[in-house]
């Protein structure tokens, strides 16, 4: 459904991103893992519409996503969430997400339906719909719910979740995976999520892809991938060669 | 009825009575800072429609004047009836804000640099008026072509200040409604949204170049038309009282001193500020050119440090923080 071929993206003289292809099929969950600047998020941003690519293609459902503009993006059906969580808060907790299912959507309804679809949608991620409920009652946790919340809110056929478990307990990110399976098994949303922590990742995807100073480097299951050695030597730095 | 309901509609059969109440003398007098009261009012509300979501404009004078003078020369020079000329006013005025506001929109231009903008555009208009003097009378102003009768619809001319009062009483109705349509509808979401976030609020499918033109051109529409009836009633317009600095900045006080983020903040600050201006207008006459300038200043930087939300918005929290509790047990 998403086909990412030769993907380049140059800041300047320095390349963030260069010649990276994969393809995400429906109802995948894929993670796109790899070291603290190896790509990450400039591949994000480039197929969200955020960045446009220096050179290659994004191809969604059939449509050059390349240079198109993030709330186009959106209504094409692919929502993204932050990895710092950008909630409004000025809005309440029901209107940030109300505000995501009216705009979200080309074929926008009315303003009451979209609320009692945000209502829904936190519902499920385990959020209060109280319309007046400010964001300033949320935690790290809950921020991470309402970020999901609203980029589920729009309607996606497939999410681009931004390091979503960063900052959370154990705990708190053993409900994250799961509520990530459950959005594409109850929402069929399909799923790329980029992470770092690998442990996590691996016992909720069905295959990885992983970056490395901005070049494709391995693509698999988990399982497989997590025993490549190139994977290894990105995670833990090449070994040291004394002379 | 709730309360609310009951007090408004209080409000609103006194106000519709006031010119009939008996004044002594002070009739014409408490009539006319009424109706500018109104007018100030409205084109406050035109401008906190912005102002609320982050887009400060110091150059709403631009607006003013565009509404003002466009249909004050299509009366002087082509007989054109203020009743077509505001049409071509607000849509002159739109026009504008369109120019302005896309190039801002489109490269990112928010915050004090938006307000920077503005200014400039306020005095460029003003330096405008003053320069094409054949049409304008440049500094000295122009003075509304005086129909044949003492009342005139065609022209909007009338000796009565009472229909200006009925007038302005309507205009400011409006206001308020277009400010609560605003208000309540999810637009006003989408808005907050870009005024905190653009990039969050692009990602959840929100054309944050529409909106903001959108709130832009409606804000400047609706301050033409207030440009318009002031020009009507004042029957005289002039580039420093219809564009420039001066009038931008006094629009901007009246809204912060009053409370941009509530429906009647606008005209509390407005009322407020005009009764200032008269109060200091007949303590120092001529005496202390400048002071009522100096202490509006003052006043100003007070209220920006110490209620932020305006007297009528920190009056309008206290109430409802001491509401809650009583509401809270059901």
């Amino acid at each position: 459904m998403l086909t990412v071929t030769g993907l380049t993206k140059r800041f300047g003289g320095f390349t963030a991103l260069n010649d990276v292809s994969f393809e995400v099929g429906e109802g995948e969950i894929l993670g796109l893992i790899g070291p603290n600047g190896s790509g990450k998020t400039t591949a994000f941003n480039c197929i969200s519409g955020a960045l446009a690519p220096t050179a290659g293609s994004i191809r969604f459902l059939g449509k050059e996503l390349a240079g198109v503009t993030p709330d186009v993006v959106c209504h094409r059906g692919l929502a993204r969430t932050f990895q710092i969580p950008r909630p409004f808060r000025k809005l309440s907790i029901l209107e940030n997400v109300a505000v995501a299912a009216h705009y979200g959507t080309d074929r926008a309804g009315s303003e009451a339906s979209a609320r009692v679809r945000a209502t829904k949608i936190l519902e499920m991620v385990g959020l209060p719909a109280d319309p007046a409920a400010p964001t300033t009652l949320l935690g790290a946790g809950g921020l991470k719910k309402l970020e999901l919340a609203r980029a589920l809110a729009t309607g996606p056929r497939l999410l681009l979740a931004d390091e979503s478990l960063g900052g959370l307990d154990p705990a708190e990110m053993a409900t994250a995976a799961d509520m990530l399976r459950r959005v594409r098994g109850e929402l069929g949303v399909t799923i790329v999520w980029v992470e770092h922590i690998m442990a996590t990742l691996t016992r909720v995807v069905d295959r990885v892809v992983v970056l490395d100073h901005g070049e494709k480097i391995a693509e698999g299951r988990p399982l497989d991938v997590a025993a490549d050695p190139r994977v290894i030597e990105a995670y833990l730095g090449e070994p040291i060669v004394l002379t | 009825m709730s309360p609310g309901r009951l007090l408004a509609l209080a409000v609103l059969v006194a106000l519709a009575a006031a010119p009939f109440v008996p004044m002594g003398g002070m009739r014409q007098y408490v009539l006319h800072v009424v109706i500018q009261i109104f007018i100030w009012s409205f084109i406050g509300q035109a401008w906190s429609l912005m102002g609320r979501f982050g887009l400060v404009s110091l150059g709403h004078g631009a607006f003013l004047g565009v509404g003002a003078y466009t249909t004050t020369l299509l009366w002087n020079f082509y007989g054109l009836t203020p009743w077509l000329g505001v049409v071509a006013a607000v849509l002159l005025a739109m026009l504008l804000a369109f120019v302005v506001a896309y190039p801002c929109s489109r490269f990112g231009i928010t915050g004090h640099y938006f307000a920077l903008v503005t200014l400039a555009v306020g005095e460029v208009i003003r330096l405008l008026l003053i320069a094409e003097r054949d049409w304008t009378g440049g500094s000295l102003g122009v003075t509304l072509r005086a129909p044949g009768s003492d009342a005139s619809l065609l022209a909007i001319q009338y000796a009565d200040k009472r229909v200006f009062y009925y007038g302005g009483l309507a205009l400011w109705l409006a206001g308020l409604w277009v400010w609560a349509r605003v208000d309540r509808s999810m637009a006003r979401s989408a808005m907050e949204a870009i005024g905190e976030d653009e990039t969050a609020a692009a990602s959840v499918g929100i054309h944050v170049t529409r909106f903001k033109l959108g709130i832009t051109m409606l804000s400047a529409g609706l301050t033409a038309i207030g440009g318009v009836a002031y020009a009507q009633y004042i029957a005289y317009v002039n580039p420093e009282t219809l564009a420039g600095i001066g009038v931008s900045l006094r629009i901007v006080f009246a809204v912060v001193l009053g409370g941009m983020y509530v429906l009647l903040g606008p005209t509390v600050g407005t009322a407020l500020t005009i009764a200032l201006s008269e109060y200091l207008r007949v303590v120092f006459g001529v005496k202390f050119i400048g002071m009522a300038e100096t202490i509006y200043g003052l006043l100003l930087v007070i209220f920006i440090i110490f209620l932020p939300a305006g007297i009528y918005g920190s009056v309008a929290a206290l109430l409802r923080r001491r509401r809650v509790p009583a509401a809270a047990p059901a």
